[in-house]
C-alpha cells in the first residue's frame, strides 16, 4: 500500500514545520507559567520567530523547488515575503505587549499562541502551490484572527467585530472554494502550476473557468479588503482590540499579496485580460472609495481602515500592469509585480508604526483611537509627534519617505504599461487621500491638546516607535536595496 | 572641497536644522536660535564660492556631481548649476539668514521647530535649484512642501489652518501630474531620468504639448499665475513673517525656474505654439491682478498680490524667446527676492507692533519711526519700480524684450508701472504719511538694531542691483544664450 510512498523533501518547509512544533511546545510550556506578565511565553514566542528567521535564512536556494508532492512551493518571493512577514509578527508582538498586559482578558498564553498560528497560516498561503494548501493556509489564519478579534470578551465592539468577521470571512472563503471548484471542473486539477499548463494546452471550457474566475477574484478581494468586498475591514479594525487590529492591519497583506499573485499569476496567466480587467475595477473603486469615505472618519482606526483600503487597491495597480499584451502576445513583466511586492512591504511597514502609535498612547483600560486624542500630539511629546508626522506624510505619498518610492515604482509600473489614464486616475485620489493625513498633522501639530499631560512610554516601546520611524525616512531616502530585492525575487520567482 | 559645495549648500541647512531640534528639544530657545543663524550663515557661506568660483564663460553645468542613488531606476544624484539655477541657491542661503534673523524675538513658541523647519526647506530648495535628476528635482520639489504647511499651520494667523490645507493641496495637485510626466519622459527616453538627457530627446508636438500642459499646471500653481493663484495671498496673510519672506523670494521662484529647467528646453516646439497662451495669462496676472491689490486693504494680501503681479512678469519675459526677456526675467526674480522679502519685513516690523495688518488701522507712522519710513520708502519705491532700484532692472529689460516682440503687448506690460506705482504708492502714503491715526501709532518705537541691520542689508542690495546689475546679469548670459539657442531647434523627428 505504501509502495509508492516518498518522503516528501522537508527541508523547503522547514520553517513551517519549526513553527507548528514550537507553537504546540509553547501552548505546553504556558499551561506552567505562573508569572502574570507571561515573560516566558512571549520571549519563547519571539525566539520561534527568530528561529523561523534564522532557518528561512539558512534554507532558501533561490531557486524554485516544490515539495509535498507540488503542494508546497519555496522560491524567492515567498522567501522574501516570510522573512518580512517574521519581522512584522515580531515587531507586532513588541508593539502589543504593554496593551496586552494591560488586559485581563487577553494576557493569556493562547494570544501568542494565535499568533503565532495565524502566522503559519500566513506561511502557507505564501508558499502554497495548491487549492486545497491555500484553502488550509487561509482558514488557519483567519480562525486564529477570529478568536483573536474576540478575546477581549468583556467589549462588546470586539464581539460585535469578531462575529461580523467570522461571517464575512466565511462568506469570502466560501466564495474562494466555489471559484476553485469551478476551475477544478474545467481543468481537471487543483495544482497550482499545473492548471496553468492545461490552460497552456488548451481545450479548456472557457466559460466555467471564467465563471470560477469571477468567484476566485471576490475571495481575494473579501481577502484582500478591496472594494466593492470591503464591508468588514471598517468594522473589524474599529472593533478589535487594538493589538490585534495591529496583527490584522499589517502583515495578512503579505499573504493575501502572495495568494493573488500565486491564484492569478502562477496559475491563470493565460486569463490574464480578465481579471485585469477586474482588478482594474476593483483598484479604482477602492481608491475611489476608501480615500472618500477616510475623510469623513473620526475615528483613527477607522480612519486607517479607510485608508488600508485604498492603499491595496493601489497596490492591485501594480499587479494589473505585470502582464503586457504585445501585438496578442502576453509578456510578463516581473518589474511590476516587484513594484507591487514593495508597496506591501512598505504599506506594512508604515501601518504597523501608524497602529503602534495608537497602542502606544492607549493606557490601562481605555483606548485612544479617536482622531481627537492626536491633538496637540506635539506639545504633549514632540518626537512621537514628528514620528507619526513621518508616517502620516509617507502614507500620504510625500517624499522622503518610503510610502513616496512605494507610489512611484507602481505608478511608473502603471505609466510603462501604457495605462496612462490610470496613472492619472490614481494620482488624483492620491491628492484626496493626502488631505485625511494632512489633517492628522493638523490635529497634532495646529491645536491645543485637551489632556496637557506629557505623552510617556516605556523604553522598549520608545526604541521601537522611533526605528519604525526612522525606518520609514530611512528606506525613503535609500530604498534601493529593498526594491532591488524585490526585483531580484521576482526575477527568480516568475 | 569645491566637488561638493553643492552638497554642501543642500545638507548643511537640512543637518544643522535636525542638530538645531536636537539642541532645543530641552526648550533651550536661546541655543537653539543661536545655533540657527550659525547654521543659516555656515550655508551662505558655502553658497558664496559658487558665485565667485562661477566660470561665466561656460553656459553649461558647473561644480557637477554624479552618483548612483537608486539604480533599480536609474535614479541619481546628480547635481549642477548653471548661470540660471546658481544664483538663487545663493539667494536663497543668503534669505534663510534673514529669515533666521527675522524671528529672534518675535517667535517665541517652538523656537527650535520654528528655526529647524526653516533651514531644512531652505536646504531643500537649494536641492531643487542644483537637481538635474528629475526624481531628484521631484523629491526635493515635493518634501519642500511639508516644513511651509507646518510653518503656516503653526506659528501663522488666526486662518491658518484653512491657508495651510490650500497651499499644500493645491501644490500637491500640480506636482502629481508633473511626476507622471517625468515618469513619461523616462520611457520615452529608454530609461533615464536624467534632465539633460530629457533636453535632447526628440518627442513628437502632440507629445510635447501633453508635457507642457503638465508642465504648466505644477509650475502655474507654484509661481503662482492667474487663475492658480488664490492660494497665494491666504499663504501669505496667515504665515507668519518669516514664512512670507521665504514664500515670495524663494517658493514662488521654484515654478519659473521650473518652466526654464523643463517647459522650455524639453517641449520647445509646445512651448512655442502654446506661448501665446502663457503670455497672456502673464498679461492678465500683471494687469488684472496689479488692480486686485490696488484695493486691498490688508498690506500683506497687498504686497501678496503684488507678488503675483511682478511674476507674471517673469513668465511674461520667459515665453518672448529673446535674451533680453529672458535676463530680464531673471533679474526681475532675483530683485523681488530682495524687495518682497523686505515689503514682507517691513510689515512684519509694524504687525509686531500693532498687531494689525490693517491698512486702516495706521496712518502717520513716519512721526513715530522715521528711520523704518525712509526704508520701507525705498524697498516700496523699488516695488513700484524705480530707476536706480533693484526692480527697475529687470522689468525695463522685459519690457524692452516685449517691444521687440509686439507693441501691444509691451504696452499692457507697461502698464504695470503705472499701476504698481500706484498701489504701493498708495499704500505708503495711506500708512506712513498724514497725522498719526491712534494711540497705537502714537506709541510705536523705531526700528531696532537687529531689525535695521536686516532692512540695511536688503536696501544694500536692491540699491546695488539697480545701479550696477552686471555682476548679477553676466554670469546668466551664457547659459541663456545656450537655453535660446536649444529652444530655435525643433525637436520634431
Amino acid at each position: 500500500m505504501f509502495d509508492n510512498f516518498v518522503v516528501p523533501d522537508l527541508l523547503p518547509a522547514a520553517p513551517e514545520l519549526f513553527l507548528a512544533f514550537m507553537a504546540l511546545v509553547i501552548l505546553l510550556i504556558d499551561l506552567t507559567v505562573k508569572d502574570s506578565r507571561r515573560t516566558l511565553t512571549f520571549a519563547l514566542t519571539q525566539l520561534t520567530l527568530i528561529g523561523c528567521l534564522v532557518i528561512q535564512l539558512g534554507t532558501s536556494s533561490g531557486d524554485v523547488v516544490y515539495t509535498f508532492s507540488n503542494t508546497f512551493v519555496d522560491d524567492l518571493m515567498a522567501d522574501l515575503l516570510k522573512i518580512f512577514l517574521y519581522m512584522t509578527v515580531i515587531v507586532v508582538l513588541f508593539y502589543s505587549r504593554g496593551y496586552v498586559m494591560d488586559r485581563e482578558s487577553m494576557n493569556k498564553g493562547e494570544y501568542y499562541v494565535l499568533t503565532l498560528f495565524a502566522t503559519l497560516g500566513m506561511m502557507v498561503m505564501i508558499s502554497a502551490n495548491h487549492f486545497v494548501t491555500i484553502y488550509l493556509g487561509l482558514e488557519l489564519l483567519s480562525l486564529s484572527l477570529y478568536a483573536m478579534v474576540a478575546m477581549n470578551r468583556e467589549s462588546v465592539t470586539s464581539t460585535e467585530a469578531a462575529m461580523k468577521y467570522f461571517v464575512l470571512g466565511a462568506l469570502a472563503s466560501g466564495l474562494l472554494l466555489y471559484g476553485m471548484s469551478m476551475i477544478y471542473g474545467a481543468t481537471g486539477t487543483l495544482e497550482i502550476t499545473g492548471i496553468a499548463e492545461r490552460l497552456q494546452s488548451g481545450g479548456v471550457n472557457k466559460s466555467v473557468l471564467a465563471f470560477g474566475l469571477v468567484f476566485l477574484v471576490s475571495g481575494l478581494a473579501f481577502k484582500l479588503g478591496v472594494v466593492p468586498f470591503h464591508m468588514w475591514i471598517p468594522d473589524v479594525y474599529h472593533g478589535a482590540p487594538t493589538s490585534v487590529t495591529l496583527l490584522i492591519g499589517s502583515a495578512p497583506k503579505l499573504a493575501a499579496f502572495a495568494i493573488t499573485m500565486r491564484l492569478l499569476v502562477n496559475g491563470l496567466i493565460a486569463m490574464a485580460q480578465d481579471w485585469q480587467a477586474m482588478l482594474v475595477i476593483l483598484s479604482v473603486l477602492s481608491m475611489a472609495i476608501g480615500n472618500l469615505a477616510a475623510i469623513a472618519q473620526t475615528n483613527l482606526k477607522r480612519m486607517l481602515a479607510y485608508s488600508a483600503i485604498s492603499h491595496m487597491g493601489f497596490m492591485l495597480l501594480g499587479i494589473v500592469t505585470g502582464v503586457v499584451n504585445v501585438d496578442g502576445q502576453f509578456m510578463l513583466n516581473p518589474f511590476a509585480y516587484s513594484s507591487a511586492m514593495f508597496y506591501v512591504i512598505a504599506y506594512v511597514l508604515m501601518s504597523a508604526g501608524t497602529f503602534g502609535m495608537i497602542l502606544l498612547m492607549a493606557r490601562a483600560g481605555f483606548e485612544a483611537d479617536e482622531l481627537d486624542d492626536l491633538k496637540g500630539l506635539n506639545k504633549r511629546n514632540p518626537w512621537f509627534a514628528g514620528v507619526m508626522l513621518m508616517l502620516m506624510f509617507s502614507m500620504a505619498g510625500v517624499p522622503f519617505f518610503i510610502g513616496f518610492f512605494a507610489k512611484f515604482s507602481v505608478l511608473q509600473a502603471v505609466v510603462a504599461a501604457g495605462y496612462m489614464w490610470l496613472a492619472v486616475v490614481a494620482v488624483l485620489f492620491s491628492l484626496i487621500g493626502a488631505f485625511y493625513y494632512l489633517r492628522v498633522v493638523k490635529l497634532m501639530y495646529f491645536d491645543v491638546p485637551t489632556d496637557p499631560a506629557p505623552l510617556t512610554a516605556s523604553l522598549d516601546m520608545r526604541i521601537l516607535i522611533s526605528a519604525n520611524g526612522l525606518a520609514v525616512a530611512f528606506l525613503g531616502i535609500f530604498p534601493q536595496m529593498i526594491m532591488a530585492l524585490c526585483a531580484y525575487a521576482m526575477m527568480r520567482s516568475f | 572641497m569645491s566637488n561638493y559645495l553643492l552638497s554642501l549648500a543642500i545638507w548643511i541647512p537640512i543637518i544643522g536644522g535636525l542638530a538645531v531640534l536636537v539642541a532645543g528639544s530641552s526648550g533651550n530657545d536661546s541655543k537653539a536660535r543661536g545655533l540657527a543663524l550659525l547654521v543659516a550663515i555656515a550655508g551662505f557661506l558655502v553658497a558664496i564660492p559658487l558665485w565667485v568660483g562661477f566660470d561665466k564663460a561656460n553656459g553649461g553645468m558647473q561644480f557637477v556631481e554624479l552618483a548612483n542613488w537608486i539604480p533599480r531606476f536609474n535614479i541619481n544624484y546628480h547635481l549642477g548649476v548653471d548661470g540660471i539655477s546658481m544664483l538663487f541657491v545663493v539667494l536663497n542661503s543668503f534669505i534663510t539668514i534673514i529669515v533666521v534673523a527675522a524671528g529672534w524675538e518675535v517667535i517665541q513658541e517652538k523656537v527650535a521647530q520654528y528655526n529647524a523647519a526653516f533651514l531644512i526647506m531652505s536646504g531643500l530648495m537649494n536641492g531643487i535649484f542644483s537637481a538635474l535628476d528629475g526624481v531628484l528635482f521631484y523629491v526635493f520639489f515635493e518634501a519642500s512642501l511639508i516644513p511651509l504647511y507646518l510653518i503656516i499651520g503653526v506659528w501663522g494667523g488666526p486662518n491658518r489652518v484653512y491657508a495651510a490645507f490650500k497651499f499644500f493641496l493645491f501644490t500637491l495637485f500640480g506636482s502629481l501630474l508633473l511626476l507622471l510626466a517625468l515618469m513619461y519622459l523616462f520611457i520615452q527616453s529608454g530609461g533615464s531620468f536624467s534632465i539633460l538627457d530629457w533636453h535632447k530627446l526628440p518627442i513628437s508636438l502632440g507629445a510635447q504639448i501633453w508635457l507642457f500642459l503638465a508642465f504648466l499646471v505644477a509650475f502655474a500653481v507654484k509661481v503662482p499665475m492667474w487663475p492658480v493663484h488664490t492660494w497665494l495671498p491666504d499663504a501669505h496673510v496667515e504665515a507668519p513673517t518669516g514664512g512670507s519672506i521665504v514664500l515670495a523670494a524663494i517658493a514662488l521662484k521654484l515654478g519659473a525656474y521650473g518652466f526654464l529647467r523643463f517647459s522650455l528646453p524639453i517641449a520647445p516646439d509646445a512651448s512655442h505654439e502654446l506661448s501665446g497662451l502663457v503670455i497672456a495669462l502673464s498679461l492678465i496676472a500683471v494687469v488684472y491682478i496689479g488692480f486686485v491689490a490696488l484695493v486691498q486693504a490688508d498690506m500683506k494680501k497687498l504686497v501678496a498680490y503684488s507678488s503675483i503681479a511682478h511674476m507674471g512678469f517673469v513668465t511674461l519675459g520667459f515665453f518672448m524667446f529673446s535674451s533680453m526677456g529672458i535676463e530680464g526675467a531673471l533679474v526681475q526674480m532675483v530683485s523681488h527676492g530682495f524687495v518682497s522679502g523686505a515689503m514682507f519685513f517691513c510689515i512684519g516690523v509694524m504687525y509686531d507692533r500693532v498687531h494689525s495688518r490693517q491698512i486702516a488701522d495706521y496712518g502717520g507712522v513716519v512721526n513715530t519711526m522715521p528711520k523704518f519710513a525712509a526704508l520701507f520708502m525705498l524697498f516700496s519705491m523699488a516695488n513700484a519700480g524705480l530707476p536706480a532700484t533693484s526692480g527697475f532692472v529687470g522689468e525695463f529689460m522685459v519690457i524692452l524684450g516685449a517691444v521687440k516682440f509686439n507693441f501691444w503687448v509691451a504696452v499692457a506690460a507697461a502698464s504695470s508701472m503705472v499701476i504698481g506705482a500706484a498701489y504701493t504708492l498708495w499704500m505708503y502714503k495711506r500708512v506712513i504719511f498724514g497725522d498719526v491715526a491712534n494711540h497705537h501709532v502714537a506709541e510705536l518705537t523705531d526700528v531696532n538694531t537687529r531689525e535695521f541691520a536686516i532692512l540695511g542689508v536688503l536696501a544694500i542690495c536692491t540699491l546695488w542691483m539697480g545701479l550696477y546689475p552686471l555682476p548679477f546679469t553676466e554670469v546668466m548670459h551664457a547659459s541663456v544664450t545656450d537655453l535660446l539657442r536649444h529652444v530655435a531647434i525643433s525637436k520634431i523627428q
